[in-house]
């Protein structure tokens, strides 16, 4: 166990929990602003994997992951139309909406996946490449970790404080979050509800693609049906242990980032207690912090309401 | 109130009908309002008030008719619409963002801070507002922190900072206390006295005379316009009602007698397990009213739970009837007789989605009389929901129309026709008028003397001091969950009574027996 807080171990855990962080930061901090807009929108696994599968095969195709990447986030934003067509428009129940969504992603993937992928050579394809970025990667122990990343990363540490501003900061941030608390409010002023609503479930739904694309395009090196492994719940359920605050629900991903490091690690250094154990880790985190905070003072008043005037 | 010097037309309604089905809700409405008046909409519950409005800033279209904001026919499809004219609702139940500051809530949705929200413009803009009006808020507080008199200004203030110059307030001292409602109607004259029109609806008399104008609404149509200067209250209630109201006097040749409800010392503890109730002692007999008058939140509520069993007695108990009741449960008291009508029609008096049928036979729904076998008598239950439905005449479209869209007089009168139906000896009354208009008031106090008369004790507590002075033998006065007295109301003035409400106790000789 000693050998785990040496230092270049050290390193190499908190550049892979930095890494780790970056696909569940984009998919949450897209996902915080759909539910800031109150739509409960529990599609963000099945976003993902779908983000992550178009990903691959436009990578394995083409060559290009940035060409993969575009194609992974338009798709996903695509498919949030339907979410939206189905509360927005049709105002169904928002959770049930989700679970479809996440049933019919993982479904469409599997049979995919038996039809075209099992039993066949499988593709190269090109993942995103590390950017040292000049002089700050130098600095001993922080350079590694912060800034040899991937390119995508160092957009992933910057999108909380973006969304952060956008919600507190600016005109159309306080529209979202009025929605989300009580759309009423906007709709008398003459403002569309209906549109933020769309418009903030497309944006987290972009947003998870980029998350899907990431873990496919600059974590894996193959593709597997499981490959998001439940990271789209993770992010459902920071967002409800952060409070539905941007920088607390950065906190829990990094929490549970930091758990998916060790797990990592400990296989590789070979701990003598079965790796399986240190692979729950996250899974067991979010349990305790959902059991642990469980204040839920910032959630939208109306997340998850459908809205009509009466 | 000092009137308007010009005379000017800012809203002109013509001939206005708005139908829902083949009811009329509004008939062939006409309607002035001149800048800078208060314009008072006064009628019963169900008189077309709430629909005329709703026309009036967009929610519903009329289906004929003419709506003229400053000399121009308005095309109201939306709220939004009206509120771009200049026409500003102040909704009954407010439609505020709870964790959004005063300021956040008014500027939400305006065009003018700028996409990076700056804020210290649109703040001056508002502060000038607070001070023209004469309204006195922290623009940094979040709504939760106000109190409900406070989140209504909130509301004005949204509606006067996008511009609006016509407001419509719809019974805008429904959730208010005495002292906000004066504080709202200094800062409706505030209003008055910058230009701004005002339409005020409402059913309570004392606010209609604060206005300068009444039009009086009966069943869809306007009955007349009359300056309030000129009028009488008396006169302004025979127009909306159509007649004059016969108000029902106890008949003091039935005495009570036979004591029925006895409590002795009772205390009680309220939810957070604080005292609400101290040493209560009092009796009812047979063929008697007894008031319990009090400012709501004295614990009038926490004493009709212990009597009916849905809240414990941490010491002291009470006997029905000569007989001691142990540690009851509410079936223990539905069953020995005991009518309970709560102050809170939909929330306890009623299941709101059911209909009137099912509502009627709501906690006696497994007496055989109500069954067959193990199913419900539908029949039967239909038959008896008509019988009801007449007796107590409850304007609905069927038996088995949910009651949530009844409204509130005619939710009381099913629920009246249930614990009437069922109870045999005692009548718990809670704020049974609370809300309610002249006509439908009067029938609960009708029907509650009636009770007297066949020999029940009656419990009713009231906000409305005119009602227990008329209907009670005795006047029971609760203050911080202690009874500072009984009295009987030929022995005693109003101002004697708003005193001890207040916590003056009387003299321990003046409680009557």
């Amino acid at each position: 166990m000693l050998e785990l807080l040496q230092g270049p171990l050290l390193i190499s855990i908190l550049a892979g929990m930095v890494r780790i962080a970056t696909p569940l930061l984009f998919s949450a901090m897209g996902e915080l602003v759909t539910q800031r807009a109150g739509i409960w929108n529990i599609s963000v696994e099945g976003t993902m994997l779908l983000g992550a599968v178009v990903a691959y095969v436009v990578a394995s195709t083409t060559g290009s992951p940035w060409l993969a990447l575009l194609a992974a986030v338009l798709a996903c934003a695509l498919i949030s139309l339907i979410m939206s067509f189905v509360t927005i428009v049709l105002k169904a129940e928002q959770f049930v909406a989700g679970l479809a969504l996440n049933l019919l992603a993982s479904g469409l993937t599997l049979f995919w996946f038996q039809t075209y992928v099992i039993g066949r050579e499988p593709p190269k394809f090109a993942g995103f490449d590390q950017v040292d970025v000049p002089l700050l990667s130098d600095i001993p122990f922080l350079g590694p970790i912060l800034f040899s990343q991937r390119l995508l990363t160092y957009f992933a540490f910057l999108l909380p404080v973006a969304v952060w501003f956008f919600l507190y900061r600016t005109k159309y941030g306080l529209e979202i979050r009025c929605v989300g608390e009580n759309p009423k409010a906007l709709d008398v002023k003459g403002l569309s509800v209906g549109w933020r609503q769309c418009l903030a479930i497309m944006f987290g739904s972009l947003m998870s693609g980029f998350g899907g694309a990431f873990l496919m395009l600059g974590y894996s090196d193959r593709f597997v049906p499981d490959l998001i492994a439940g990271r789209g719940w993770l992010v459902v359920v920071a967002i409800i242990a952060g409070n539905w605050m941007p920088f607390r629900v950065v906190g829990a991903i990094f929490i549970f980032a930091l758990l998916e490091a060790v797990a990592i690690h400990a296989q590789v250094v070979g701990v003598s207690i079965p790796h399986h154990f240190f692979l729950i880790l996250p899974y067991v985190a979010s349990l305790v912090l959902l059991a642990g905070l469980r204040s839920r003072t910032h959630q939208p008043e109306a997340l998850g309401v459908p809205y009509s005037r009466e | 109130m000092v009137r308007p010097v010009v005379v000017e037309e800012l809203l002109k309604v013509r001939n206005l009908t708005k139908r829902f089905g083949a009811v009329a809700a509004n008939d062939g409405v006409s309607l002035d309002v001149r800048k800078g008046e208060v314009h008072c909409l006064f009628g019963e519950n169900g008189a077309g008030k709430s629909t005329l409005s709703a026309c009036l800033y967009g929610y519903y279209r009329a289906d004929s008719g003419e709506i003229v904001f400053k000399g121009k026919t308005a095309e109201l499809n939306s709220p939004a619409d009206a509120l771009r004219l200049g026409i500003g609702m102040v909704h009954q139940h407010f439609v505020l963002v709870s964790n959004f500051t005063v300021l956040e809530n008014i500027i939400v949705g305006s065009s003018d801070v700028g996409v990076f929200l700056n804020k210290s413009e649109a703040r001056r803009k508002v502060v000038a507002l607070c001070q023209e009006c004469g309204i006195d808020i922290d623009l940094d507080r979040e709504i939760w922190q106000l109190s409900v008199g406070e989140q209504q200004w909130v509301e004005i203030l949204k509606a006067l900072y996008f511009g609006a110059e016509l407001l419509i307030l719809d019974e805008p001292t429904a959730v208010l206390t005495p002292q906000q409602s004066d504080q709202l109607f200094r800062i409706i004259s505030g209003m008055r006295s910058r230009g701004l029109s005002i339409i005020l609806i409402s059913h309570k008399l004392r606010e209609v005379m604060q206005s300068d104008r009444v039009t009086i609404l009966r069943k869809g149509k306007v009955v007349a316009t009359v300056e309030t200067a000129g009028s009488t209250a008396e006169s302004i209630t025979a127009l909306m009602v159509g007649h004059k109201v016969t108000k029902h006097v106890r008949d003091r040749s039935v005495m009570p007698a036979g004591e029925f409800l006895s409590l002795r010392n009772v205390c009680a503890k309220g939810d957070w397990s604080e005292d609400v109730l101290k040493d209560v002692s009092f009796d009812i007999a047979k063929h008697e009213v007894l008031g319990l008058a009090g400012v709501a939140g004295n614990g009038q509520k926490e004493l009709f739970e212990v009597l009916m069993g849905v809240r414990a007695a941490s010491s002291g108990g009470f006997s029905l009837d000569g007989e001691a009741i142990v540690a009851p449960t509410s079936r223990e008291m539905l069953d020995r007789g005991v009518g309970f009508v709560p102050d809170d029609r939909f929330l306890e008096g009623l299941i709101p989605e059911f209909g009137t049928a099912e509502n009627l036979v709501l906690g006696w729904q497994r007496a055989p009389e109500y069954r067959r076998g193990p199913f419900l008598d539908r029949r039967k239950l239909g038959l008896l929901a008509r019988k009801k439905i007449e007796e107590f005449r409850v304007v609905t479209a069927s038996a088995d129309l949910p009651v949530e869209r009844l409204s509130g007089g005619n939710a009381q009168r099913v629920i009246l026709a249930r614990e009437f139906l069922h109870a045999r000896g005692l009548l718990l009354a809670n704020q049974p008028t609370r809300g309610l208009d002249v006509a439908a008031s009067e029938f609960v106090c009708e029907k509650i003397l009636e009770k007297r008369a066949a020999g029940f004790a009656v419990l009713l507590a009231s906000e409305e001091l005119d009602d227990l002075m008329r209907l009670c033998d005795r006047i029971a006065v609760i203050f911080k969950g202690r009874i500072m007295g009984i009295v009987r109301p030929e022995e005693t003035s109003l101002l004697d009574l708003g005193m001890m409400m207040a916590g003056d106790a009387k003299e321990p000789e003046r409680t009557v027996q």
